[in-house]
């Protein structure tokens, strides 16, 4: 491990945001970048993670600063360049290996769920696989089945991995910081419409005032977005401005929404899910994955094995259980718009 | 067999020594595994449950490669990993603990046999096919990126070579020259299916000039010119020469896994004939180097050292099923 001095200070965790704003793919690439700094064993891996940048911009700008040798292309081998991450991890490297868009999960699960996230337990903690696997999530721009899908509640099925989603700069910025620290597998998730991208329709909220120096969003740590008294909407990533748009907008008509963005699938702050749910006895989760045997049901029965019987209304904003459609009528009737979100939140709330 | 003036008769009785003393291990593997699984044959049974994939007539494969390596090198098994790991200077204890799912085990018994992580000496295994190729890969990146000149050894066997893992290693291993070994056990099955049925080239070595590294094709399991290719290979990786591919014609003397019948295999009656054991003590014995009070006094420390690994296994404690949610992550169990 690198010991090397870095200028920069340190913040505690969840500093005050300051009035510095960035994107979130602004954010996401300050913090590799500190990182980078502090420890020379920590590089950058994937397709088009060099000139281009990352093709959401999750790497733009870390070649010219770092060199080919740490910031390098790769083939288009998912299995053998993500194998080589965990190889390298367990020697001691901290890589950050970037999926191109997670929907290609496919071609490369087995190295991520049989060995970068059990070789720690299989070891019976004997060997550390310190990596994180970042990867762009999410639709809304007819990209398809095969390239907008979230499908964070896949890997948080399986043990071994943590899953981080950040739904804005100042997450996405704490969040990576934490898990290129973790001596953990992290697999970090960006929506691309979270991103600030110019290219892409994007909500106001993926700009957002970032502190200049590293800090950590703890991992497990979910984070009232809004406080409220009427319906908990628990949600994470994209889903998050969306809720929190529709929830100023119904508070003119005095209903009172709590937005809670998880920030984190695994490890889930359950928690935080009772202590919402517990004040307002209404729970709506919103969700871009898929609605069955997923995230969905995982914050439901989190709330029912608490508080049984203390539920006056269960709802849920999913996809519904549709391959991701390309004509954009179809897609936006499946993915969970605002529209949706107010629906289900009037509804949770009539009297 | 090919004689290699570079091996000294020293050289060439440790390699002896080493098979002897692996196929003691899987001998003793194999008793303590059907021991207690009878009446008829039950695979979640006994003190060593679940599949048990042995080694048996593969010994040369491992003895050739151990010679090669220290113990900062790494190199990366299969689901039939004892004779390479035993090469490689695994801890016998701690890896005959973790087969009979112990507290003391290299996993404190939630690998098993398939599972074996030692990182004492960068060993470790995958129990899918070529999945173990790529690790490999990075652990070849970390010595080449700390400037060192430690390799990666990756075994794999036979069936590896058709899948996309094997394709994607070697293409990346060549491209950036990576301090790797690809070393290919062709033990003629892929559990029932013959490697007639399942590969397209008559030799996977072939399939090395694919991406323009060198392969080489060792025939009849003989030792000394695994012996050879492999020091060849290691001379490259460790000059900064990049990767090398090895396939050795080897021999699957038992089943699969235990409980295998057999009853496709056509060629069984051929098989003790070609054990690679008493083929190479001949060769030594005739070459006046060894004889039979030597060859013996190789099995009796080979029986001591296995006798006492077992010993400690049996003795060691079991895993508290209290603690089965431990060590899914660096700070303990997961909410």
């Amino acid at each position: 491990m690198s010991t090397a001095p870095t200028t920069r200070t340190e913040l505690p965790s969840e500093p005050e945001a300051g009035r510095r704003k960035l994107s979130t793919a602004k954010a996401m690439v300050e913090a590799i970048s500190q990182q980078m700094h502090t420890d020379e064993q920590v590089f950058v891996m994937g397709e088009d993670v060099g000139s281009y940048g990352g093709i959401f911009s999750s790497t733009t700008g870390l070649l010219d600063e770092f060199g080919p040798e740490r910031v390098i292309d790769t083939p288009i081998s998912e299995t053998a360049f993500i194998g080589l991450g965990i190889g390298a991890a367990v020697e001691g490297m901290r890589p950050v290996i970037e999926l191109m868009f997670v929907d290609f999960f496919g071609v490369c699960m087995d190295q991520i769920y049989n060995h970068m996230a059990k070789i720690h337990y299989e070891s019976g903690g004997n060997v550390r696989v310190p990596m994180v696997l970042m990867s762009a999530t999410g639709g809304g721009y007819s990209d398809g089945a095969q390239h907008s899908q979230c499908l964070w509640g896949t890997f948080a099925h399986l043990p071994g991995m943590k899953v981080v989603v950040p739904s804005n700069p100042y997450d996405a910025k704490g969040l990576m910081t934490a898990a290129i620290r973790s001596d953990d597998p992290v697999i970090y998730l960006f929506h691309k419409g979270i991103m600030g991208l110019g290219w892409m329709k994007k909500n106001q909220r993926s700009i957002g005032a970032v502190p200049t120096d590293a800090y950590e969003v703890p991992i497990g740590k979910a984070r009232v977005a809004r406080e409220g008294s009427d319906v908990s909407i628990v949600t994470l990533s994209l889903s998050v401005h969306h809720s929190l748009d529709v929830a100023e907008k119904l508070a003119a008509e005095g209903i009172d929404v709590e937005v809670i963005d998880l920030r984190t699938v695994v490890p889930l702050d359950r928690e935080a899910i009772v202590a919402s749910v517990s004040k307002t006895g209404r729970l709506i989760v919103v969700d871009e994955d898929y609605q069955s045997f997923g995230l969905s049901g995982e914050v439901i029965a989190t709330a029912a094995e608490a508080m049984p019987g203390g539920l006056k209304h269960v709802s849920r904003v999913a996809v519904p259980d549709v391959p991701i459609p390309y004509a954009r009528d179809l897609e936006y009737a499946v993915l969970p718009t605002p529209a949706r979100i107010e629906a289900a939140v009037r509804k949770a709330v009539a009297r | 067999m090919t004689v290699q003036s570079a091996l000294s008769a020293t050289d060439r009785l440790e390699l002896l020594r080493m098979m002897v003393l692996i196929r003691t291990f899987e001998e003793a593997i194999l008793r303590e595994y059907h021991a207690d699984k009878s009446p008829g044959f039950d695979i979640g049974a006994g003190l060593v449950p679940g599949e048990m994939h042995l080694a048996a007539g593969q010994e040369p494969v491992a003895a050739g490669i151990g010679a090669h390596l220290s113990l900062g090198d790494a190199l990366t098994a299969t689901h039939r990993p004892h004779h390479v790991a035993i090469a490689h200077g695994v801890d016998m204890r701690k890896m005959a603990a973790e087969i009979f799912g112990r507290e003391t085990g290299l996993g404190r018994g939630r690998g098993g046999h398939m599972h074996l992580f030692d990182p004492e000496v960068h060993f470790s295994c995958s129990g899918i096919v070529a999945e173990g190729l790529p690790p490999a890969l990075g652990q070849a990146f970390a010595f080449q990126r700390a400037g060192t000149d430690r390799v990666a050894v990756a075994v794999a066997g036979e069936g590896a070579a058709n899948a996309g893992a094997f394709h994607e290693s070697l293409n990346l291993a060549a491209l950036w020259k990576l301090p790797v070994i690809f070393v290919i056990e062709d033990n003629d099955w892929g559990i029932s299916v013959p490697r007639s049925a399942s590969t397209s080239v008559p030799s996977n070595a072939v399939r090395a000039a694919g991406y323009g590294i060198p392969g080489t094709r060792v025939e009849d399991n003989a030792v000394e010119d695994i012996w050879a290719a492999v020091g060849e290979a290691v001379r490259r990786a460790r000059a900064g020469e990049g990767p090398s591919l090895i396939e050795v014609h080897t021999l699957r003397l038992w089943g699969h896994f235990e409980g295998d019948a057999q009853g496709y295999r056509g060629d069984l009656e051929g098989v003790p004939g070609r054990d690679p054991i008493p083929t190479y003590q001949k060769h030594l014995t005739d070459a006046g180097i060894l004889d039979d009070a030597a060859f013996a006094e190789m099995g009796a420390a080979a029986s001591t050292r296995v006798e006492d690994a077992i010993a400690f296994a049996k003795s060691s404690p079991l895993p508290d099923p209290a603690d089965a949610l431990k060590y899914v992550f660096t700070e303990g169990a997961q909410s």
